[in-house]
């Protein structure tokens, strides 16, 4: 059974601003989703409805089996949520906005456990430092820190690392890793193709409200992707040669290199043939690489067919 | 009913309030010496006693309710309306929490620190004029009831206030207003009738009134009418808040 299930949910804002159009996921255990989508394209709002921070229009959903509206306090006890903006009390000392994160969710005190997780995320030290003292990056790590300290077994992430920088973001990366392994399910926005590519088992493209796919992220890389085969010649040629021309060729201005477009889903990708034909023209080859589209590309050229 | 979560709340709270321990212990105790110096010296000594009690020692209660009322409305709109301001508050809104734990901790948190301020004028009075105490069990009961309900009105406030000018706005405009005409520093019987009749409008009369008649036994109405009106204003306040959560106003999109 899926631990996140989300069913035809809507969200109509008041001035009749629809920023979910209907949205169907389900999502399983232990996995890595992460959601894509340019500013505005309804991630937070889908993540704030089932955190319960926005009410559905109509549509349901259901976290571990509970409810999001009738069955909250189960759902709730399962989610942890560190939201895109940073928002914590600045003059609160860390180990007290963490201490009262735990309570709000109804554990108990367990000052083992925070101190676990304040390590983990290298914070320990400036436990008694307040908010206000510590740099945006140290803030985010103490979002992460509450979001964490009730055990949660569904992790939101909206938008971590934006604004991040490469090292808390690698960091950040690492972290989610260990959750990974400890089996919680994670779901993540975010705006950096690379974090996707890197550490999602699952990607969901959204734009205006809608989720335009949801697939495994090697599939959806495979499905969708282009494959570039790039020829580097020993001599440089001054054009294509037309015994080449079915191929659709693109010659390198210097003339030591072709590229060859295929496409993977195809029936044959043409490339025996193209090497036969090569060898039949005379051409000896230097070197051969192949590159794969990225998720970045994928994702471009999606949203822009839904602009379309 | 989820206990950790209103003792955190709580606790969170109090911390606050105790890391300006100071301030909040100072202020009352000198205002309140100032309203002695002023009203209790400098007027009372020429105006003779009130029901039977000397002028200083009658504005007493009326000076706790002054207080405490203020400073439930201040201490619980604060409490709630900061959240709001930083945003803090999609921790409470995703918290398996429910309205009336939310409430629990914030207003219990308020109420108690007014509580702490009354007490503390009370002392502070008890410097200045003799107090002989006729139902301290009743006062004790009508110096938290009125703790409670207030801070109630000051969490709906907090709630209702978009930003920190209108946090201000209804202690200013209505609060001040009422507690200084519901009979704070005078009997309703000095007004003249029509004035009278009038003031029975405002609801801070039935508190002042039952306060006052717990510490000297003599009242401006009725006993019974002073704890109806703090049970309904109570139970508005309540269903206000209820309300609230039920819709989200002003809190949740």
């Amino acid at each position: 059974m899926p631990i996140v299930e989300v069913n035809d949910l809507r969200k109509v804002y008041k001035g009749g601003f629809e920023a979910l159009k209907g949205v169907t996921l389900n999502i399983e255990e232990g996995e890595i989703l992460a959601l894509l989508g340019p500013n505005g394209a309804g991630k937070t709002t889908l993540i704030s409805t089932l955190c319960g921070i926005t009410t559905p229009s109509s549509g349901s959903a259901s976290v571990g089996g509970f409810d999001i509206q009738t069955g909250f306090r189960g759902a709730r006890q399962l989610i942890g949520l560190v939201p895109q903006e940073v928002a914590l009390e600045p003059f609160e000392k860390v180990l007290n906005t963490v201490r009262f994160s735990r309570g709000l969710f109804g554990k108990k005190r367990d000052d083992t456990l925070i101190e676990r997780i304040l390590r983990q995320l290298s914070l320990w030290d400036k436990k008694d430092s307040r908010i206000m003292e510590l740099s945006g990056g140290m803030k985010r790590r103490v979002l992460i820190a509450k979001a964490l300290c009730h055990e949660p077994r569904v992790l939101f992430l909206d938008e971590p690392t934006a604004g991040v920088d490469v090292e808390l973001r690698k960091d950040m990366w690492k972290i989610v890793e260990g959750l990974k392994a400890d089996g919680v399910t994670i779901i993540l926005t975010t705006h950096y193709i690379e974090e996707a590519e890197a550490i999602a088992d699952r990607v969901g493209v959204i734009s205006k409200g809608e989720l335009l796919l949801v697939e495994e992220k090697a599939s959806l890389m495979a499905r969708m992707g282009k494959k570039t085969l790039r020829i580097d010649l020993q001599e440089p040629v001054k054009a294509v040669p037309d015994a080449l021309s079915d191929y659709d060729l693109e010659l390198t201005a210097d003339g030591a290199s072709l590229s060859y477009h295929y496409d993977t889903r195809g029936e044959g990708t043409g490339i025996t043939r193209l090497l036969q034909a090569l060898a039949k023209e005379g051409l000896s080859l230097r070197d051969i690489q192949t590159t794969q589209s990225s998720l970045e590309e994928i994702f471009v050229g999606l949203v822009q067919e839904d602009a379309a | 009913m989820n206990f950790p979560a209103i003792k955190a709340i709580y606790i969170y709270e109090m911390k606050r309030f105790f890391r300006t321990l100071m301030e909040s212990f100072l202020s009352p105790v000198i205002s309140t010496s100032l309203y002695f110096v002023v009203f209790g010296a400098a007027i009372g000594s020429r105006i003779d006693q009130v029901d039977g009690v000397t002028y200083g020692a009658f504005i007493v209660p009326g000076l706790i309710m002054l207080s405490v009322m203020t400073q439930s409305i201040s201490n619980a709109s604060f409490g709630i309306y900061f959240p709001k301001f930083i945003g803090t508050i999609f921790e409470l809104l995703s918290a398996p929490v429910n309205f009336l734990e939310i409430v629990m901790g914030y207003v219990g948190a308020a109420a108690t620190k007014s509580l702490f301020i009354g007490v503390v004028i009370l002392i502070t009075a008890e410097f200045f004029v003799d107090l002989d105490i006729q139902h301290p069990w009743a006062m004790m009961a009508f110096l938290v009831l009125t703790c409670l309900s207030f801070s109630l009105f000051g969490f709906i406030i907090g709630i209702w206030a978009k930003n920190f000018q209108q946090l201000q706005l209804i202690p200013l405009l209505v609060i001040t207003p009422l507690v200084f005409l519901g009979g704070s520093f005078y009997s309703i019987s000095m007004l003249p009738p029509v004035w009278q009749t009038i003031t029975l409008f405002n609801p801070v009369v039935y508190l002042i009134s039952g306060f006052r008649w717990s510490f000297f036994g003599t009242a401006d109405v009725a006993i019974g009418f002073s704890l109806l009106a703090i049970a309904v204003f109570t139970g508005i306040c309540l269903a206000i808040i209820w309300f609230i959560f039920k819709t989200g106003y002003r809190i949740k999109s």
